[in-house]
């Protein structure tokens, strides 16, 4: 299989903070790949050396086995970027930029079906002769993912692409780009909304403080760090919870107390020892772990 | 393999995107300018006609003409190419940009002619109007032709290297206002040096907008203060200098692609 992106021992440095500390990942085409990691675990930077917008301080990246920057016009071809920030031009509406966008790309008049068919998987039909001054948010956001597509590209990246879109917009967004990808298109994209990545993707990076921290099918990952949750609901009236328990607390809000718990063994004892204290139980709940927890426990350790 | 139709349409739809942004607000980009060169015009030629006399088969007004079609083409060349630069960064979508095959060569091109187009247009229609007030020779039209080029070419050229070096539109504003605004004013637009004082002639004498002003008036007149042919190299000169590190900002990718 062709590999849709190759990092190779990708450094970047910013004076002294090392932002990439060599970062080495492979792509597959058609893959679904999401890049998670809390802010500044440079995800974008990495995108941005990807894309061309930031120059890597050692390494090297291909993208359809063209280098981005030997050969940065085929990579770029074959790469299309919607950027994290709402940008946009304030001169033209929605179809102009669409075909501006298009033409940088050499692309004339005979790609006009194609942005008719980006134009309507996106819902902007109504909006294609309006100013992208005009549009709401979510609107500019479909823009840019239009944008990104003009050209064809094989493999797309988003960054961070449904930040402030409301849910059932998200949903919409999402049935367009899993269609894409069902079509070939290889994606790639960073999230900070964990849920995304495990319902979508079929592999995930983790990444922090310019390393990769984890990486594997989803469902391995959830399976590795398979650790439950207990919920539960305590009348803690003038009581105080064990000693002997409280190591397992993740996290408490008044009554509700969740412990996390590495085998389910460690119910039981938790339940007695809460008996022993004379504590009463007013509701339980028994959880499966989510990425969230797994991304904490990788990344909550060195904080 | 360079694809020529790639990299045609590739300029041309940058080229063309160039142009559209400034005829979107063409009351602000080209009526504006042309109203206060028109303004110019009729108030100095009031005050002035009967006062100064530059050259001898020459009325004042006429004089003045060309050197104020002149520094609003520089002006223009310049604000089109500055001004296009600084708010696609400002605003963040010089990425559209920045993420395809364009190169810098291509860059460099669809924001020079844009700019020259947009000082030409300006300078056509001040001459426009001009004509309605006073009947202008036109010796040399290819040396008028050149001038405008090149000048168009050179504030152009400057317009990118400001707009990609400022961040913010007051750092912008202090090259708008301590260069461009001084060195046009101060180029023998509204006297001719050799009315100066030795050291103000000497000091002009260091500004290329002179020689771009007096070269231009050649192209009317067939009289000027400096040779035409060395205003034309000294134009050219400067042009070639200041393409090259435009060239190699573009290239290296500075303050665009960190």
């Amino acid at each position: 299989m062709k590999k849709a992106i190759i990092f190779n021992k990708v450094k970047k440095n910013f004076g002294k903070l090392e932002a990439l500390k060599g970062i080495d990942l492979v792509i597959e085409e058609g893959e679904f790949f999401a890049l998670l990691g809390p802010n500044g675990a440079g995800k974008s930077t990495l995108i941005n050396i990807l894309a061309g917008l930031a120059k890597p301080s050692s390494g090297s990246i291909k993208v359809m086995g063209h280098d981005v920057i030997q050969d940065y016009q085929n990579a770029r071809r074959s790469l299309g970027v919607v950027p994290q920030e709402l940008v946009f031009d304030p001169f033209f509406n929605v179809r102009e930029m669409l075909r501006f966008q298009a033409g940088y790309f050499g692309k004339g008049r005979e790609n006009d079906d194609w942005i008719d068919e980006v134009i309507e998987g996106l819902d902007l039909q109504e909006k294609a002769n309006t100013n992208m001054r005009m549009l709401s948010g979510g609107m500019k956001r479909r823009a840019l993912i239009a944008q990104a597509l003009v050209h064809k590209p094989p493999v797309i990246v988003l960054d961070e692409p449904t930040a402030g879109v409301d849910v059932e917009l998200r949903k919409r967004l999402w049935q367009f780009i899993k269609k894409l990808n069902q079509k070939g298109h290889t994606i790639v994209l960073t999230t900070h909304y964990l849920e995304e990545a495990e319902t979508l993707c079929s592999r995930v990076a983790m990444m922090d403080q310019g390393k990769v921290v984890a990486l594997d099918k989803t469902r391995n990952l959830l399976k590795r760090f398979s650790a439950k949750n207990l919920n539960l609901r305590l009348d803690l009236k003038n009581k105080k919870i064990p000693v002997s328990v409280q190591k397992f607390i993740q996290s408490s809000d008044h009554s509700l107390i969740t412990f996390l718990l590495e085998e389910i063994a460690e119910v039981e004892f938790i339940m007695s020892e809460l008996k022993k204290s004379k504590i009463k139980i007013l509701d339980m709940e028994l959880t499966n772990s989510d990425l969230e927890k797994v991304f904490l426990k990788l990344t909550g350790s060195k904080r | 393999m360079i694809n020529f139709k790639n990299e045609f349409l590739g300029t041309w739809t940058l080229l063309k995107k160039e142009l559209l942004r400034f005829w979107r607000v063409v009351f602000q980009t080209v009526a504006a300018p042309v109203i206060t060169a028109v303004l110019y015009l009729l108030i100095f030629s009031h005050v002035l006609a009967d006062h100064v006399k530059v050259y001898d088969n020459v009325e004042y007004t006429a004089f003045l003409i060309p050197g104020l079609i002149m520094m609003s083409l520089l002006q223009n060349s310049f604000a089109n190419s500055s001004s296009s630069l600084i708010q696609s960064k400002v605003m963040g979508n010089i990425v559209f940009i920045l993420l395809t095959p364009i190169t810098y060569l291509q860059f460099f091109l669809a924001f020079l002619i844009a700019s020259i187009v947009r000082g030409i247009f300006v300078g056509v229609c001040i001459y426009a109007f001009a004509l309605l007030y006073v009947d202008l020779p036109m010796l040399h039209p290819w040396i008028i032709f050149g001038f405008a080029m090149l000048g168009g070419a050179l504030l152009g050229t400057f317009g990118i290297i400001t707009g990609i070096w400022a961040h913010r539109f007051d750092q912008m504003a202090v090259f708008q206002n301590f260069v461009i605004m001084p060195l046009s004013f101060l180029s023998g637009v509204f006297y001719s040096i050799h009315s100066l004082p030795p050291f103000w002639q000497k000091l002009s004498q260091l500004n290329p907008f002179f020689y771009m002003i007096d070269g231009f008036r050649y192209g009317f007149f067939g009289q000027s203060d400096v040779a035409p042919l060395l205003s034309f190299s000294i134009v050219t000169f400067f042009f070639i200098v200041l393409a090259s590190v435009t060239l190699g900002m573009l290239k290296s990718g500075y303050k665009l692609r960190s």
